[in-house]
C-alpha cells in the first residue's frame, strides 16, 4: 500500500485499468510526454506507448468528439480536459452525442467515455481556471457526474467510471490534488457509483457536500463537535444521478440539513438536493434546509478568490442558524 | 487530370541570424528613429518579463506567461497598428499591448489576479486577453464585420499561437473573413510549442500560413525574429485590409525561449540543444547587432537603456504592489450594468461577512 495524493490516485487508477484492459486509451492536451499539466497521466506513455496515450492537437471539441467515435468502436477512452474552464468547446459532443448515443440507437451503440477535468478554485490561477460548473453537466440526462474528494475515492470511483458502460464526467477537485495523502491499495477494487458516502455519522444535523468543499465541511464538523453538535457528513460523490435515498434517510434522522458547495448558488446541485428533501422529507425537517455556496457572480480572480469560497466559519454559522430553530 | 488549384506560400526575411541584411531593406527602414524605438521597446518588454517572473517566484504575482522570444513580433504589431485599428490580443502579446497603451501596472494587476488589469485606461477599443485559446478569433471577425457594416476604413489585428490554429475558432474565423471579405489580419506566433505539444503534432500541414488558403485568404510566412520582416508583412497586410482588399494570415516563426508559464517546466519535454540553437536566432540581439552595424548603437547607449528600463519597470511594480485588492463586493460591481434586485441580499451578506471574518 502506498501513501498517495489524490492526483497520484488518479494516475494509479488509469495505469491499473490500462494494464487490465487494452481497450482503455487516454487522450488530451499535453498528457503523453509531459504527463499532463497536473501530472495525472505521468508515466503512462512510457508504459503503454503513444498509440494508447495520445497528445491531441489543441481542440476540445475534437477531444470530446474523437472519444465518442472511439467509444462507438468499443474502446474505453479517458479524455482529459486540461481545466474545466476549457471543456465548453466540447459540450456539443458531450451533450448532443455522448449522452445520447445509447438512447438514439436503442442500445446498439454506447458511449463508455470518461471525460476528466480538474475543477474548482483555491490555487491562485488565472481567469477560467477556478470555476465549479458541475451543475451544467448534472442537468444533462444520460450523463453521470462523479466527483471524488479523497485519494481513495479518486482511485475507486475512477476505476468504476472507466468500467461503466455509459459516459461519465469525472471532475477532480484540484485544490485537493496534493492537499493530503492517504494509503491506497492498487488492488483494482472499484467503489460504487450512484451512491453517496457517509463520511461521518451524527445525529443533530446533516452536512451534505462534494469535491473540495468536503475539506471545509469536515473541519466544520470538528468545530461543531467541540460545541457539542453532532454532525453527519455526507459526500455525494455522484451528483447525477443522485442517491436521494441516503440523503433522505440521514435527514430523517437528524431533522436538519446544510448543503455546502463551492459553485454559485443559482440552480446549483444544492438546489436539486434541497428540493428533493422538501418533496420527500418535509415532515422530518425541524428547520429549513440551508445552503452555503459561492456567490452568483463571476468567480473573482486570484486576489479575491478566497472571499468567494465557502469557509469553515460560514458552515458553522449556517449550522448554528438551523440548530437555533 | 487538370490542375484545378495550386497554392503557394511566400516567406520573407531581411536579416540573417547575426543581424546582417540579406539584401535591400524595405524603404521604410530609412526611418531610423522608429527602429531605435522598436529596439528600446523590446528591451523594456524583456526587462518587464524578467521582473515579473521574479515577482511570481517570490509569491507577489500569479501564474505568468513569459514573453521571452516574442518581443519582436509584439513590437512590430504595436508599431504597425494605427490608433483606430483594433488589437485582439492573446496572452503573450505584452509587447504589442504596451505600445497600444496598456500600462505595465495594468499588466501586473492582470497577472497578479486583479480584474482591474483589463480595464485599460488608454486603449478603449482593444479587446482584453481571452484565456480560452483561439476564442478571440471569432471576436476579431465580429469587429471586422462591424467596420464593414459601417463603411469604416479600419483594420483588426487578431493574434494567436500555433496551438490555437488547431481549433475551429481560428478556421471558422478565417473562413468568414474570406467569405465576407473582412479587414482582419491574423498573426500566428508559431513558437514551435503549445505547452509540451510540438508544432508537428498540431497539424500535418507543412506550414500554418497555408491554413489561410482554405478560407480564401492569402497566407505568408515571416521570420518572427526579424523585426524588418514582421513589420513589413504587417504593414502590407494591414494596408490591404484597410483599403478593402480583405484579410490575410501571417505566420511569424519564432521560438518560445522560456517555459510555457511560470507553472511549467519545459525541461520535462524539450531538448536543451533545441533551446540553445534558438537563442542564436533570437530577435532582440539580432536587431541590436544591426543597429551596431549601422553605427546607431553602442555599449554606453545600451547601458543607459538598461538603467532606464529598470527604472520604468520598478516604478510600475511599486505602483502595483501599492494597489491593494478590491473589496470582495467588487465581484458584484460589474456583473451587470446595475445590480439586479435578486442579488442585493447576497451583496449585503458578503458585506457583512467581510466585517465578520476579515
Ligand atoms: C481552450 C483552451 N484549451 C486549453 C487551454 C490551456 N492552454 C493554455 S496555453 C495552451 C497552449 C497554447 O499554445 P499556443 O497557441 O501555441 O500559444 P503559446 O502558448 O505557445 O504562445 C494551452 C493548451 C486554454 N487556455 N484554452
Ligand atoms: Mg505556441
Amino acid at each position: 500500500m502506498a501513501d498517495v495524493t489524490l492526483v497520484e490516485a488518479v494516475n494509479m487508477a488509469l495505469a491499473h485499468e490500462m494494464a487490465a484492459n487494452e481497450d482503455v486509451v487516454v487522450l488530451g492536451e499535453d498528457i503523453a510526454t509531459n504527463g499532463g499539466v497536473f501530472r495525472a497521466t505521468v508515466g503512462l506513455k512510457d508504459r503503454f506507448g503513444f498509440k494508447r496515450v495520445m497528445d491531441t492537437p489543441l481542440a476540445e471539441n475534437l477531444i470530446a468528439g474523437t472519444a465518442v467515435g472511439m467509444a462507438t468502436q468499443g474502446l474505453r477512452p479517458v479524455a482529459e480536459f486540461q481545466f474545466m474552464g476549457f471543456i465548453y468547446a466540447g459540450m456539443e459532443q458531450i451533450i448532443s452525442h455522448a449522452a445520447r448515443m445509447r438512447n438514439r440507437t436503442r442500445g446498439r451503440l454506447s458511449c463508455p467515455v470518461v471525460f476528466r477535468a480538474p475543477f474548482g478554485g483555491g490555487i491562485h490561477a488565472p481567469e477560467h481556471h477556478s470555476e465549479s460548473t458541475e451543475a451544467l453537466f448534472a442537468h444533462i440526462p444520460g450523463l453521470r457526474v462523479v466527483i471524488p474528494s479523497s485519494p481513495k475515492r479518486a482511485y475507486g470511483l475512477l476505476l468504476a467510471s472507466i468500467r461503466n458502460n455509459d459516459p461519465v464526467v469525472f471532475l477532480e477537485p484540484k485544490r485537493l490534488y496534493r492537499a493530503v495523502t492517504q494509503s491506497v491499495e492498487d488492488d483494482g477494487e472499484a467503489l460504487p457509483l450512484d451512491t453517496c458516502f457517509t463520511l461521518r455519522e451524527g445525529s443533530d444535523v446533516t452536512l451534505i457536500s462534494w469535491g473540495a468543499s468536503i475539506a471545509e465541511t469536515l473541519e466544520a464538523a470538528d468545530a461543531l463537535a467541540e460545541q457539542g453538535v453532532s454532525a453527519e457528513v455526507i459526500d455525494v460523490a455522484t451528483i447525477s444521478p443522485l442517491d436521494r435515498e441516503t440523503l433522505l434517510c440521514s435527514v430523517a434522522k437528524t431533522g436538519r440539513c446544510v448543503i455546502v458547495h463551492e459553485a454559485c448558488r443559482n440552480v446549483g446541485v444544492g438546489a436539486e438536493i434541497a428540493a428533493s428533501i422538501a418533496e420527500a422529507a418535509f415532515l422530518d425537517l425541524q428547520a429549513p434546509v440551508v445552503r452555503v455556496t459561492g456567490y452568483d457572480t463571476i468567480m473573482p480572480y486570484a486576489r479575491n478568490e478566497m472571499a468567494y469560497l465557502p469557509q469553515v466559519a460560514d458552515i458553522v454559522e449556517a449550522v448554528e442558524q438551523v440548530i437555533a430553530l | 487530370m487538370k490542375d484545378r488549384y495550386a497554392f503557394h506560400v511566400d516567406s520573407i526575411a531581411y536579416l540573417d541570424e547575426s543581424g546582417d541584411a540579406l539584401g535591400d531593406l524595405p524603404e521604410w527602414s530609412d526611418d531610423r528613429d522608429t527602429i531605435l524605438d522598436a529596439y528600446r521597446h523590446m528591451v523594456l518588454t524583456r526587462t518587464f518579463d524578467n521582473k515579473t517572473i521574479a515577482l511570481q517566484r517570490t509569491g507577489q504575482c500569479g501564474t505568468y506567461p513569459s514573453v521571452l522570444g516574442h518581443e519582436t513580433i509584439g513590437t512590430a504589431i504595436g508599431q504597425t497598428l494605427a490608433k483606430d485599428d483594433v488589437l485582439v490580443p492573446y496572452y503573450r502579446d505584452h509587447a504589442a499591448q504596451l505600445l497600444r497603451g496598456v500600462t505595465l501596472t495594468e499588466m501586473l494587476l492582470y497577472w497578479g489576479g486583479d480584474e482591474r488589469g483589463s480595464a485599460y485606461a488608454h486603449c478603449p477599443e482593444d479587446l482584453p486577453v481571452a484565456v480560452p485559446i483561439s476564442t478571440q478569433c471569432c471576436h476579431a471577425v465580429g469587429v471586422g464585420a462591424s467596420f464593414r457594416i459601417r463603411d469604416q476604413k479600419r483594420a483588426v489585428l487578431c493574434s494567436l499561437g500555433d496551438g490555437a490554429t488547431s481549433k475551429g475558432d481560428f478556421l471558422e474565423s478565417v473562413n468568414l473573413a474570406g467569405a465576407w471579405h473582412l479587414p482582419v489580419v491574423f498573426i500566428v506566433t508559431n513558437n514551435q510549442w503549445a505547452i509540451s505539444t510540438p508544432r508537428h503534432l498540431q497539424t500535418g500541414a507543412e506550414t500554418i500560413a497555408q491554413k489561410a488558403i482554405s478560407g480564401g485568404l492569402p497566407g505568408i510566412i515571416c521570420d518572427g525574429n526579424d523585426y524588418f520582416a514582421v513589420r513589413h508583412a504587417l504593414m502590407h497586410a494591414l494596408e490591404r485590409a484597410r483599403t478593402g482588399k480583405g484579410g490575410s494570415v501571417i505566420e511569424a516563426v519564432t521560438y518560445r525561449l522560456g517555459d510555457h508559464t511560470t507553472a511549467d517546466d519545459a525541461t520535462r519535454y524539450r531538448p536543451a540543444e533545441e533551446l540553445k540553437q534558438a537563442w542564436e536566432r533570437e530577435g532582440v540581439k539580432r536587431l541590436q547587432s544591426w543597429l551596431h552595424h549601422q553605427g546607431l548603437w553602442d555599449s554606453d547607449r545600451e547601458q543607459a537603456l538598461q538603467v532606464s528600463c529598470r527604472n520604468q519597470v520598478d516604478k510600475a511594480v511599486e505602483a502595483y504592489l501599492a494597489t491593494g485588492p478590491q473589496p470582495p463586493t467588487a465581484m458584484f460591481d460589474h456583473l451587470f450594468e446595475t445590480l439586479p434586485a435578486a442579488l442585493a441580499g447576497q451583496y449585503e451578506r458578503l458585506q457583512r461577512r467581510e466585517v465578520k471574518h476579515g
